[in-house]
């Protein structure tokens, strides 16, 4: 891999950070008056000062603390600094509670659902489509081809209301929603993980069901090309068994590709996560932005979006450096 | 056989033509097909349904489906078929504006980097590719969030078109590209013709249906981001879109008040859309790549 290349790689991915990070410093000034300031007065007003807090006193910390009487670009060098620590500040709807703690909780569901669903989703939806290019394949692969395409056409958490309705409600066999039962308490034991697992297998399901499909079509255009290749025609020519040539030579050439499709689909697919989240009100970082949106916390949304923008990018990154050590036959010259 | 007189010709010629595009193109027949049907509804069905059944508190709330109405009303007082009726069309109508806006924009970039290269060609491919792989929700989350919600259609349809260029970038580039050496264009080159005019009349001719392609997935885009945005609460407040309707559902726990006129239409409405629009997109491959014929 030439080294130009993997700095350039590299460099994107600082790109995207930076992209993200001022996205978030110029939206809010260039939206009419001050999002942040009106939200945290209506909100401080609106509370009474309940807790003992004199709005004027949080309103000029919140402003030294973003050091809104320096100059503009002072103010930009700062917040990307600040941004880059993970600091995001003070969530407003939970006062002094920083940001980055109330996302701290969320992560882990987030990536625990997101990641499991994927790999499974990619794993059984590349299989699924090498087998609908495969004349041998079972009768019953080509049977519900048509009902795993349409899957792929409804948005994931809509066949998440559909799951719901039917799974939860009808049959009661799934809770309605939630991460785990109400009054237990989070912690590593088998009780808890079981219970979590329940919670979660209806979100997983509809992420990986919408997915399945666009795994299976990239598959199967791949599968009916690597078909046609000599060392197919070679293997076949040799009296190798059918399964031998599907794995070891159809399969594996084929699959390659779809790692750089999944480069490409993983922040397709954390946006649809977010999503589904909401409608399970699964504890992940979905529903924190959703309350955040609800509740015009506007440092948690801005917090959680770039966030989530940084992983996919890292994400994007190490996929796309580790793929050349898959696929000896990606070389990056120029064309 | 007897033989056929001219009028005869004329009319088997019709209906030859017909039955051989619907041979050919049988995706692209059925998804104009459907996208016909989906036009006649939102024409017709204002016919049956006055305007003012989707006022909030119009009609008797929380009611299931009946004679009088035939999808039930929700607990806002909407009556739901007029929901659907006048709602469909704003779903539309975002996913067309935001999708021109995709496709000229798009196609723009896209000919600039594949008809003038080098610096070109790396600014706007790879901000096209860096936009593919970042999750560009979350941007427009944060943009409308910040307007408070305080959107209408149009609004909502400008700010989702911001996703909606990176396909027509990268489609049109790449086919740019590789016309842009083909003899024809060489020709025309050599024969004095200027950028412009090689791009006007020679290029975007051999392009429509990749345009088409482009267009049909910017629309996808659009709606999906649209959708998404309007199920966390923001999308245009006033308007019955599907996925202010949606959201509302969800904000009222439409699902375990058991009722199912309220959530499931739009989500059929949804998907009708979504597949109709597939359907359509991979008629158009078939039509602009004649190697995809045979496969399906």
């Amino acid at each position: 891999m030439p080294i130009d290349y993997v700095i350039k790689r590299i460099g994107v991915f600082f790109i995207i950070v930076w992209a993200a990070a001022t996205v978030n410093f110029l939206i809010p000034r260039l939206s009419p008056g001050n999002p942040i300031r009106d939200q945290l007065v209506q909100q401080l007003t609106a509370g009474g000062g309940g807790a003992g807090v004199q709005v004027e006193e949080v309103v000029a910390a919140y402003e030294a603390r973003f050091g809104l009487d320096l100059p503009l670009w002072q103010q930009y060098l700062n917040f990307l600094w600040d941004t880059i620590q993970l600091d995001f500040g003070p969530s407003i709807s939970r006062f002094p509670t920083p940001v980055w703690n109330t996302i701290q909780d969320a992560l882990p569901w987030t990536f625990a659902l997101v990641a499991t669903a994927t790999i499974i989703s990619f794993i059984l939806g590349s299989l699924y489509g090498a087998l609908l290019a495969w004349p041998g394949a079972p009768r019953f692969v080509h049977a519900s081809s048509p009902f795993i395409l349409t899957m792929a056409a409804v948005p994931y958490y809509l066949l998440g209301f559909i799951l719901i309705y039917i799974f939860s409600f009808r049959m009661g066999w799934f809770p309605l929603g939630g991460g785990y039962q109400l009054g237990t308490q989070p912690g590593f034991n088998l009780d808890f993980m079981l219970d979590a697992m329940r919670h979660s297998i209806l979100p997983a399901l509809s992420l990986i069901l919408a997915t399945l499909g666009f795994w299976a079509l990239q598959m199967r255009g791949m599968m009916v090309t690597v078909q046609g290749e000599d060392y197919v025609t070679l293997a076949e020519a040799k009296g190798l068994r059918p399964r031998r040539i599907f794995f070891r030579y159809a399969l594996r050439n084929a699959m390659l590709p779809q790692v750089t499709a999944l480069a490409l689909a993983l922040g397709h697919v954390v946006s649809g996560a977010v999503l589904v989240e909401i409608v399970f009100g699964y504890p992940g970082i979905g529903t924190l932005l959703y309350q955040a949106v609800r509740s015009f916390d506007y440092t948690v949304i801005y917090g959680i979006s770039f966030l989530i923008i940084v992983a996919i990018g890292l994400a994007t990154l190490i996929l796309d450096l580790a793929l050349p050590l898959l696929d000896p036959r990606i070389k990056y010259s120029r064309e | 056989m007897a033989i056929d007189s001219a009028e005869d010709q004329r009319y088997t010629g019709v209906v030859w033509h017909t039955t051989n595009f619907v041979r050919t193109f049988p995706l692209l027949t059925a998804g104009l097909a459907m996208l016909l049907a989906l036009l006649l509804f939102i024409v017709i069905g204002p016919i049956f349904v006055p305007e003012e059944d989707t006022r909030v508190g119009y009609v008797i709330p929380d009611q299931s489906p009946s004679r009088e109405h035939l999808l039930g009303t929700n607990t806002m007082g909407q009556d739901m078929l007029a929901v659907i009726i006048y709602g469909t069309p704003l779903t539309l109508q975002i996913g067309l504006i935001a999708g021109v806006i995709g496709l000229v924009v798009g196609t723009i970039f896209g000919f600039v980097a594949g008809f003038f290269g080098g610096f070109w060609d790396n600014l706007f491919r790879g901000a096209a590719d860096v936009a593919l792989t970042i999750p560009g929700f979350l941007i427009l989350v944060v943009i409308a969030s910040t307007l408070r919600g305080a959107t209408d259609v149009m609004t909502q349809a400008l700010i989702v078109s911001s996703l909606a260029w990176m396909f027509p970038t990268r489609t049109i580039r790449s086919q740019v590209l590789s016309m842009r050496e083909r003899g024809y264009i060489q020709i025309a080159r050599r024969s004095g013709m200027g950028n412009l005019e090689i791009i006007g009349r020679e290029m975007v001719p051999n392009l429509l249906p990749y345009l088409g392609a482009s267009f049909v997935l910017a629309v996808i885009t659009a709606i999906l981001a649209s959708i998404g945005l309007e199920a966390l609460g923001l999308g245009p407040q006033n308007e019955p879109t599907m996925g202010m309707t949606i959201y509302w559902g969800m904000y009222y726990t439409a699902i375990i008040r058991d009722m199912w006129w309220w959530w499931f239409p739009p989500i059929v409405v949804i998907t009708y859309i979504f597949a109709t629009l597939y359907i359509i997109s991979a008629g158009l491959d078939q039509f602009a790549n004649p190697r995809l014929r045979r496969r399906i």
